[in-house]
């Protein structure tokens, strides 16, 4: 508060102007972007699983849906949630919000840059939601446009112009992106308060610094794939197009490219992809566990180890996507061992999550219960990752609802159930009130319990050989509808359960709302934490603070210099109580 | 057990569909073995969060501080070697199916996909395909694989929109799209591998019981994906050579069911 006449220099008015560069106001709009997208992307779920159990229904406002009209809600659903939820709200939203004050920095590197990545994304979203208005609809060809599906205008509705705002719109995002990861890795770099080492860095921070390593690496292999696509379609190019491939009675002459190059670079970013989708939960939720109850996290280094190791052999695993997809047999065998290598860091972080919490009674706030959710989803999830490992047992699950329902599981709802243990822990941070409790509790439960029933019992239906990508599940051809026909009466299960999981959300989103404006005004640093986030000095309210993100200064803009004297997550318990150490108070002199 | 439970009281048709190839049998063993090892691994996990969660709080003093060995390293090494194991069990099987081509012997057929049928060819008498050109390919007319009537070889090769094979004898898939990428894939042979446009891709398998199976496409191919199927009819080795000579008496190129 002694910075007050810093304030007064500031016109108030300019953090909410449209160009802001404040990094506070660029990650609340980032988050908005990625709740819009969020919302279109699960009532396009809704539509689907409709669809599929009941044909002939016409919903309002939808009208029939042509099998066109599935493939392209896949389209938009698995492009909508993978990029503008999964990767933009962890990475960009909560980045920007939160991870400069917990590495105890007011501001980012690169305000303009991050300013600069929220327009180019709002860009892409807005160009992928175009692509529905087109003629012939939005692309058909799934969230991995494999060629020449892709490549070819003619090989079906929405591969025309749909298609083309599809790859504007993801070359948009995979620029965005690359963006923010460079700010958030020289913020992490270059922006470390005195005292916060690289050993002291909350889990959290090694989640977002280790996911945009990934992201530049992959979004720039994927900027790559994206532009030779182009070039096929559009320069006459001949990348991932065979000679005398005939689509739809157009065949091509020139030269002798390979679609399996596509699915190679495709890959290479696609598999990071999910680890960067991942990994700010991973680190929350081990932040998560440690704060609710009262202990360390269990071999802090070794989380540390592991989130890196995650991320360094997720690059060297794409191939397991390809073992049926014509790759020499040996190749099969090399991404195999890769792949079931990730297996162990994984397995040592959830052991070392069942260690921090083995026997210590934490509190169940609402953070926690989505941490402690996100545990259990990541395990279930997890489990059938080595079974998919396995190129064997993939010849026969590939692309079926198993294969739906293990990265459903371990990608999408721990990744939603990060995002939310991350809303509801923070919230206090950004808006200054506490969101309801009792919602929160019934929110919790209702969309635990309806994620399992949702994608549990898929797992069946991928084992009876179900296909995934399919537009309709009856009146197929008759060989194909006898084997579908045992499978039906668990998809229409997993209908009803997609829908009180979907209706369990609007509790989330009232709870959202009403807290905004009515919820409980919160006290500073409400969970007892121990990161710099609940500093006073880095509180949203303190004005130098404020004033910090509007000027062009540096740190010393504020008077008050931010150091961090210990590591995070510690927790003294004594017979008189407990107490915690959080990393910005001063240790006393004399112990 | 939650797969038991749902198997007994919420889906009771479910099932694995019927295997009937010769290497079906140890996939499916294998497939069971690793559900079973992943629900147990589940079950274990949840009882230790859920044990961790509700036991008599306990007092992290630094005399008892637990070791990162016993926590850790040593069930991290015993995950290893379970997977280890599954990982090695696996490559046996994969390297068995896989790694070498089919018996010189094995029946040849070439399937190719294309938006939205599957074809089958097979080689007639002389045991060899004769050459295609995109140029030729004309459904309409007959010919919707572009068969090249200038070359001796084909002019026994016949064209079939159902796979028929004999039961008990090996079969080399010459696999191939004329489009886009399709995957052909037949459940109750445990088999899926894409057919990729530019490529001749090889597999082959055995099937062992007679019977009419599904051959699906299980790789997006545009707006018809979900209805792109085919009959595979195994039959007795007497029955499939009734089938071919009637089928090599009929017309040359010709489609026939």
């Amino acid at each position: 508060m002694s910075s007050k006449d810093l304030q007064t220099k500031q016109t108030p008015k300019r953090q909410f102007a449209i160009f802001t560069t404040d990094h506070r106001v660029l990650g609340r709009r980032y988050l908005l972007l990625s709740l819009l997208a969020v919302a279109i992307g699960t009532v396009m779920s809704l539509v689907m699983r409709l669809h599929l159990v009941w044909p002939d229904r016409v919903l309002p406002l939808f009208g029939p849906i042509k099998p066109e009209d599935y493939l392209a809600l896949v389209t938009l659903h698995g492009t909508l949630m993978l990029f503008f939820v999964l990767t933009l709200a962890p990475q960009a939203g909560f980045g920007s919000l939160i991870l400069p004050a917990q590495i105890g920095s007011r501001r980012m590197a690169f305000p303009l840059l991050n300013a600069c990545g929220f327009w180019v994304m709002a860009l892409a979203l807005a160009v992928l939601l175009a692509s529905t208005f087109v003629q012939g609809g939005a692309a058909i060809s799934g969230w991995t446009a494999y060629p020449p599906l892709s490549a070819v205008a003619a090989a079906g509705p929405g591969q025309a112009l749909g298609m083309d705002l599809w790859l504007s719109s993801i070359g948009l995002f995979a620029i965005a992106s690359i963006l923010s990861s460079i700010n958030v890795l020289s913020t992490v770099i270059a922006y470390r308060c005195e005292g916060m080492t690289w050993g002291r860095l909350p889990l959290t921070v090694w989640g977002w610094f280790t996911a945009a390593l990934l992201s530049t690496i992959a979004f720039s292999v994927l900027l790559a794939a994206l532009t030779l696509l182009f070039l096929d379609r559009h320069a006459h190019t001949s990348f991932f197009l065979p000679a005398g491939d005939l689509v739809s009675g157009t065949l091509h002459t020139g030269g002798n490219g390979s679609p399996l190059l596509w699915l190679h670079l495709f890959w290479f970013f696609g598999h990071p992809e999910v680890y960067i989708a991942i990994l700010p939960g991973v680190g929350l939720t081990s932040m998560l566990l440690a704060n609710f109850s009262r202990r360390r996290v269990f071999a802090y280094r070794a989380m540390i180890a592991t989130t890196l190791l995650i991320g360094l052999l997720g690059i060297l695993v794409w191939g397991h996507h390809m073992f049926v997809a014509g790759l020499n047999p040996f190749a099969g065998t090399a991404f195999s061992i890769s792949t079931m290598a990730i297996a162990i860091p994984v397995a040592a972080k959830v052991f070392s999550w069942l260690a921090t919490i083995w026997r210590s009674r934490p509190t169940y706030a609402t953070p926690m219960l989505f941490a402690l959710g996100f545990v259990s989803l990541f395990i279930t999830g997890g489990l059938t990752g080595p079974i998919l490992a396995q190129p064997i047992l993939d010849q026969y699950l590939h692309n079926t609802y198993f294969v739906v329902a293990h990265f459903h599981l371990i990608m999408a709802m721990a990744g939603i159930f990060g995002l939310f243990a991350a809303t509801y822990y923070w919230f206090p941070h950004i808006c200054g009130r506490m969101m309801n409790e009792t919602l929160g509790r019934w929110h919790f439960w209702l969309s635990f319990t309806g994620a399992y029933a949702t994608f549990l019992p898929m797992h069946l239906a991928g084992l009876g050989g179900n296909p995934r990508h399919y537009a309709q599940l009856v009146g197929l051809p008759n060989a194909a509808q006898t084997l579908l026909s045992n499978i039906f009466s668990i998809q229409r299960f997993v209908s009803y359960a997609a829908l009180c999981l979907a209706s369990a959300q609007l509790l989330f989103l009232i709870n959202l709302f009403v807290s905004l404006r009515r919820g409980r005004p919160a006290v500073s640093n409400p969970w007892s934490s121990t990161t710099m986030e609940w500093s006073p000095l880095l509180s949203p309210k303190d004005s130098a603070n404020r004033a910090a993100n509007r000027t062009t200064g540096d740190l010393l803009v504020s008077n008050q210099k931010i150091v961090v004297y210990r590591g995070p997550c510690e927790y003294l318990t004594s017979a008189d109580g407990e107490a915690y150490k959080a990393q910005w108070q001063e240790e006393p002199k004399a112990e | 057990m939650i797969l038991l439970f749902a198997e007994t009281f919420l889906f009771p048709g479910w099932k694995l569909p019927v295997d009937a190839s010769a290497h079906g049998q140890a996939l499916d063993r294998h497939l069971l073995l690793n559900l079973w090892i992943a629900v147990t691994l589940l079950c274990l996990a949840h009882l230790i969060l859920f044990a961790g969660l509700l036991l008599r709080k306990y007092s992290e003093a630094p005399r008892r501080k637990r070791s990162i060995f016993l926590v850790e390293y040593l069930p991290l090494f015993a995950l290893t070697m379970l997977f280890g194991f599954l990982a090695l069990r696996a490559e046996r099987l994969w390297a068995a199916t896989r790694y070498v081509g089919a018996n010189p012997a094995a029946l040849q057929v070439e399937v190719t996909g294309m938006q939205f049928a599957w074809y089958f060819r097979y080689p007639g008498e002389d045991a060899v395909f004769g050459h295609t050109r995109p140029e030729l390919i004309e459904a309409g007319a007959g010919n919707p694989l572009g068969l090249d009537p200038a070359d001796p070889y084909g002019a026994d090769d016949f064209v079939s929109s159902e796979l028929v094979l004999p039961a008990g004898r090996e079969v080399d898939i010459r696999l191939h799209a004329q489009d886009v990428i399709h995957g052909f894939s037949v459940p109750s042979m445990r088999l899926k591998q894409n057919a990729v446009p530019g490529q001749n891709l090889h597999i082959h398998f055995t099937p062992t019981l007679s019977g009419t199976y599904a051959i699906l496409c299980t790789q997006l191919c545009g707006a018809g994906h979900y209805r792109m199927s085919a009959k595979l009819h195994v039959v007795s080795p007497d029955e499939y050579t009734t089938w071919l000579k009637a089928k090599q008496g009929g017309t040359r190129q010709g489609v026939l069911p």
